[in-house]
């Protein structure tokens, strides 16, 4: 198995066994299954891995522990960006007290020096919370691709349930492993309520 | 493995269902309910709201001189006011971020609407300073942009730290409850009924559809947020003390400011927190969401911040005492026997005896007790902005420049418009935002079953 998970011999794979989808699936966004507990959409998404898809991705009403993990979806970036906003926050408030202070407008307050940096301090604290925290939300809005009006699964029978009890896995018809009736089998073998196939 | 009598009582009572939970939440907000509670709370926060619009009309027409403010006492119920509501506004923050962060699972119930509250207390305090420059349409000047004055705020000033402060502070709340909310109006979309509501909610939710990545990086974003908000809600108060701290007058000038008012404005802000949740759990059948334990937890933190405002009131004494000061030790005397020595007695009694009864588990697992004293904790709290504000500035120095004060009816309308401000708008968040975070909740409910989505085996310790 773990061999399949190899891109280099997934992509050789592919250059031999990649055949013209059948019509039908043209038209498909992917092939969806709903589980009812989170355990089981857990197990069906480490056995999907298992079998070489990678265009998968789970909808769930909270956040499940270790499913991104069993998709093989480890770094989000997140921290990264963060880290970016916290430090643009920090120098351009510590660069625009400074700038005030000691070249725009000089002002001797109490004989203390024009760089008084200490005094600078709250202000520069309060910009780089302010810089990560802008960057917290807009770096996470923008990586998960958001707002987004529609999106096909929107469209999948029962999936308003996925906001609130139920547990939905879908492999997309994108993937190059994708094939109808084999994905129709291995879904059932996991033993969701149903399946379901998602139009475009 | 710990045995299960070990156990800590549950957080939500055995029984809860993912289904169950986004009903019952869903469930206040949609369909429309028609309770004539929502109806008379709503209708008062209303009839106060033209309270403070005709005060504040009355205010910008005539001047600062309509409030009670003079030459000594210069700040009045203003800033006293200010105080207060920021104090309160700083428990949304600490429930949401500290407690996020220390993994205490049961802060999950009560968040949504602490960090509701959190914002509508922000909003009610910064009316208080912008309405006490006098001139509240140039409040910009305080912002540091490019201006044909060619003229900067002075930035070694805590006044414009605190303009900073509470403006962060306000954003940020405002972004944690927001992205906090996002998985939840996608749920309200999912249930809407009626065209207008999916599209409303539709259009908060930003397109959420719950995806595995996007849950990634939504947990990794909140928990930098907490792990943000966390020193920024100490860095607030911190703030506002230093506005008093780094002024000269005596009773003020004291480096034990910035702790002690962190600490009086989450006793304050947990006053609050139970204010609201023990109706809201009454009228809206929430106990076995926000349970005796929530209660019970946010008294004993009520409890360690009160125990950490009195030894500020101690140490307060004992350094007017020790420093040898005489203008240090007439402010300790002037606060116990002067004019105003009512307002120090009103605080030691509510701020420092009143608590001591949490010490028993029966009195913090008392509802009705726990309202009662949560009222007084917050008059306790309001009398100590009191004390700090008035009668440091009223008896400075010299005896030539000393005052007193009188509030005028226009500053107790202003205080009361106020709290109109925060009823109204809470009422409209309860009506048109579930109040409770659903997403958290489900966790919890997997978690609460012991991971497995069967009842438990073990019998709650304290059903309500």
């Amino acid at each position: 198995m773990a061999a399949v998970t190899n891109p280099l011999i997934l992509s050789r794979n592919m250059s031999t066994e990649a055949t013209p989808k059948p019509p039908d699936t043209q038209h498909l966004y992917g092939l969806a299954a709903r589980f009812g507990t989170p355990q089981a959409v857990l197990a069906a998404a480490r056995t999907i891995n298992q079998h070489g898809y990678q265009r998968v991705e789970a909808y769930t009403p909270y956040a499940v522990k270790g499913l991104a993990e069993a998709l093989q979806f480890h770094a989000t970036g997140i921290p990264l960006i963060v880290l970016a906003g916290g430090l643009l926050g920090c120098l351009g408030g510590f660069l625009m007290l400074w700038y005030a202070n000691v070249i725009s407008y000089p002002l001797n307050i109490g004989g203390k020096p024009l760089n008084s940096w200490p005094a600078f301090i709250p202000i520069t604290f309060e910009m780089t919370v302010l810089g990560a925290s802008l960057f917290s939300l807009f770096g996470c809005l923008a990586l998960n691709g958001l707002p987004q009006p529609y999106h096909p699964m929107f469209k999948a029978p029962r999936f308003e349930l996925a906001t609130q009890t139920d547990f939905f896995l879908c492999i997309e018809a994108s993937d190059p492993r994708f094939n109808l009736a084999a994905l129709h089998a291995l879904l059932e073998s996991t033993g969701p309520i149903e399946i379901v196939e998602v139009p475009w | 493995m710990i045995d299960a009598d070990l156990k800590p009582p549950p957080v939500l009572h055995p029984g809860q269902s993912l289904e169950s939970v986004t009903n019952q939440i869903t469930g206040l907000v949609m369909p429309r309910p028609i309770q004539r509670t929502w109806i008379i709370g709503f209708g008062i926060g209303s009839v106060l709201i033209m309270v403070l619009g005709y005060s504040v009309c009355w205010l910008i027409s005539q001047g600062v001189g309509v409030w009670g403010i003079n030459m000594p006492v210069a700040w009045g119920f203003a800033i006293v006011n200010f105080v207060w509501w920021i104090g309160i506004g700083h428990a949304g923050t600490f429930i949401s971020a500290m407690l996020l962060l220390m993994r205490q699972d049961w802060r999950t119930s009560i968040n949504r609407f602490a960090e509701a509250m959190t914002l509508f207390a922000v909003a009610c305090a910064g009316m208080f300073p912008l309405l006490h420059l006098g001139r509240p349409w140039v409040f910009y000047w305080l912002i540091p942009y490019p201006n044909t004055m060619k003229l900067w705020p002075q930035f070694r000033s805590p006044l414009v730290w605190d303009v900073f402060a509470v403006g962060t502070y306000l954003t940020v709340s405002l972004i944690f409850w927001y992205v906090g909310l996002i998985p939840d109006f996608a749920t309200m979309r999912d249930r809407a009924k009626t065209k207008p509501a999916w599209l409303i909610y539709g259009c908060l939710s930003l397109g959420w559809r719950g995806a595995s990545r996007h849950w990634k990086r939504y947990q990794t974003a909140y928990l930098l947020l907490a792990g943000l908000a966390a020193p920024l809600v100490i860095s607030v108060h911190s703030v506002v003390g230093m506005d008093f701290a780094a002024a000269l007058v005596p009773g003020w000038h004291s480096t034990i400011f910035p702790p002690y008012f962190v600490a009086g404005a989450i006793l304050s802000g947990f006053a609050m927190v139970l204010t609201l949740a023990i109706p809201l759990r009454a009228i809206y059948k929430l106990q076995n969401l926000v349970t005796l334990r929530h209660i019970d937890n946010c008294a004993k933190l009520m409890l360690i911040t009160a125990l950490i405002v009195s030894y500020g009131y101690g140490m307060e004494l004992l350094a007017g005492w020790y420093s040898g000061n005489p203008f240090d030790s007439f402010v300790s005397q002037n606060r116990m026997f002067g004019p105003y020595a009512w307002s120090w007695w009103t605080i030691m009694t509510c701020n420092v005896m009143v608590p001591q009864f949490l010490w028993f588990r029966s009195i913090r697992r008392s509802v009705p007790t726990m309202f009662f004293i949560c009222i007084l904790i917050q008059i306790g709290m309001w009398t100590e902005r009191f004390v700090i504000v008035i009668t440091s500035l009223h008896r400075e120095f010299m005896p030539s420049g000393w005052g007193a004060y009188e509030p005028t009816r226009f500053d107790w309308s202003t205080l009361l418009g106020t709290m109109g401000f925060f009823l109204a708008g809470f009422f409209l968040f309860i009506r048109f935002i579930p109040m409770i975070s659903m997403s958290e909740v489900r966790e919890l409910v997997h978690t609460s079953n012991g991971g497995r989505h069967e009842p438990t085996d073990f019998e709650p310790k304290y059903v309500d």
